[in-house]
């Protein structure tokens, strides 16, 4: 298989504190890859680094066989190839619906506006808001925001979507609609890197799931494998817990 | 008179505002360039954000009028330059402004969340274009009250430009008390002059305010229905299939 990305022994120091240690992992072409574990375990930190949102302190990173620690390596570039969804959406204030998706293709890709527009229409198609293009951000809910940040990422062709805690911002009752259009990409064989605390999600959807406690990667298998038959103490421990809270909710 | 006078003073003031604006959104927007990791353009940064924080306090922290008389004799003086009248207001105008205009800039950056960034990074903008089409059009909007608050004051302080004979309309208004040996009246006439300004100018920054916030609904698009998406669809549209 393909490896899209590369992580190895990648670490990340904020100040005193080693928030990452010698990780390793990779995601292939295709591949749903979930990231579990606690709050403050370092999955946003993570996902962070892989789009050099933060500057991982040790390590590599290997895109499509290239380093992208280099300091030749067009950082601006290779952002354009990794979509990224945020937990609080962060879709662009002062751009309605349609132009939160083109702005980017037309000032980073230069496509043309007709081009950017064209496509822009299509992912929102995908996500089911193609009929909101004149909507400001603040005119719309939470699940519709997720949707169109998600076409927003789509719109720039990425070889691979990073999500972080894509729902976790959501009302309960918009959870749902978002977690179904990430559910239909990932059949449709789009590459996803998803940070998530449902676990039904990544039982259902991940090829391979990754579970992390304060900055390791503790242990990593098929949904099957970790769900099932979690080998470590502390992924029995975690998932205990979690699934007790979901269900007193 | 007057109304030559009240022409001389909006004027300098528009001209001045705006060019301070300017000003300020390019040194609001310097000095908030994150420190880079390259250590030349590291010292660069440093050394330029050293000058522009003496620019910013000198300006704020000396009044307008000394500044007309250092700026305009002191050229005169030292550089030999004779400045014409008007371009010296002008421009001493457009500099106190863009003093203070840069940290309200700057404190507009800061404002704006960090989300709008990161997301314009993670689509591959670098810091200029984050800035231009993500983050200073909303600076632009929260500030635009300050701005106006700024003009009104341009209108009325450009009077003292009349310290380096600029034929605003507090020296206008002057000249006339020394041809009608009047005081109350001519100066009477120039406040109503300078209250009906500074009105009409505050209505206007009103008006294009809530045009610039769009109206408050957003039409939905009939006919294409809310469709529910199979994965076969998406597959044929993402072109993400047969890997
Ligand atoms: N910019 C930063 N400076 C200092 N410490 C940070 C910074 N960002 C994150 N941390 C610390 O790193 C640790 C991991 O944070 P991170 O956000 O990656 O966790 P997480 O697994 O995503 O948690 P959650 O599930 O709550 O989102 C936390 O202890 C946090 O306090
Ligand atoms: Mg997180």
């Amino acid at each position: 298989m393909d490896k899209i990305i590369e992580v190895r022994h990648l670490s990340k120091w904020f100040g005193a504190n080693e928030i990452l240690s010698d990780i390793n992992f990779s995601v292939n072409k295709g591949e749903v890859v979930c990231i579990i574990g606690s709050s403050g375990s370092g999955k946003s930190t993570l996902l962070r680094c892989i789009n050099l949102l933060e500057k991982p302190t040790g390590g590599e990173i290997i895109y499509n066989g290239k380093s992208v620690l280099d300091n030749k390596h067009d950082v601006y570039a290779y952002r354009t190839k990794l979509g990224m969804v945020f937990q609080q959406f962060n879709l662009f204030n002062n751009h309605n619906v349609l132009s939160n998706c083109t702005i980017a293709q037309m000032k980073v890709l230069n496509r043309s506006k007709d081009e950017a527009e064209k496509t822009a229409m299509k992912f929102l198609k995908v996500v089911g808001m193609d009929q909101f293009i004149n909507a400001k951000p603040r005119q719309l809910s939470g699940g519709m925001k997720q949707r169109v940040a998600i076409a927003r990422a789509l719109s720039m062709e990425p070889d691979v979507l990073l999500f972080d805690e894509p729902t976790s911002a959501l009302d309960p009752e918009m959870v749902g609609e978002v977690l179904n259009v990430m559910k239909d990409l990932a059949k449709s064989g789009l590459t996803m890197l998803v940070v998530t605390h449902e676990m039904g999600f990544a039982r259902e959807v991940a090829d391979r799931v990754v579970f992390m406690d304060q900055g390791v990667i503790t242990e990593e298998g098929t949904p099957e494998e970790i769900f099932n038959n979690p080998k470590q103490e502390r992924t029995r421990e975690f998932l205990r817990r979690i699934l007790r809270d979901s269900k007193t909710e | 008179m007057f109304l030559r006078g009240a022409g001389v003073t909006l004027y300098i003031s528009i001209i001045g505002t705006i060019l301070g604006a300017i000003i300020g959104l390019i040194i609001g927007t310097i000095r908030t360039i994150p420190l880079s990791e390259n250590p030349v353009k590291r010292i660069l940064i440093k050394i330029v954000n050293i000058i522009l924080t003496v620019y910013v306090e000198v300006f704020r922290g000396t009044p307008m009028i000394v500044q007309a008389m250092v700026i305009y004799y002191g050229s005169l003086m030292l550089f030999n330059i004779n400045m014409d009248k008007m371009f010296a207001g002008i421009f001493i105008v457009s500099i106190n402004t863009g003093a203070y205009t840069s940290e309200i800039v700057r404190g507009g950056i800061i404002s704006i969340d960090r989300g709008q960034f990161e997301a314009a990074h993670a689509l591959g903008m670098n810091h200029v274009k984050t800035m231009l089409y993500v983050v200073l059009p909303q600076v632009v909007r929260n500030i635009l009250p300050a701005m106006g608050n700024e003009f009104v004051i341009n209108i009325k302080d450009s009077s003292v430009l009349n310290v380096i004979s600029v034929s605003e309309l507090f020296f206008q208004t002057s000249s006339i008390t020394g041809n009608v040996f009047r005081f109350f009246e001519p100066f009477l006439i120039a406040c109503i002059v300078y209250l009906i300004m500074t009105l009409t100018v505050t209505r206007i920054l009103r008006f294009i305010e809530k045009k610039m916030d769009g109206p408050e609904n957003f039409n939905v698009i009939p006919g294409n229905q809310m469709q529910v998406t199979r994965p076969e669809d998406i597959a044929k549209k993402t072109g993400q299939t047969g890997y």
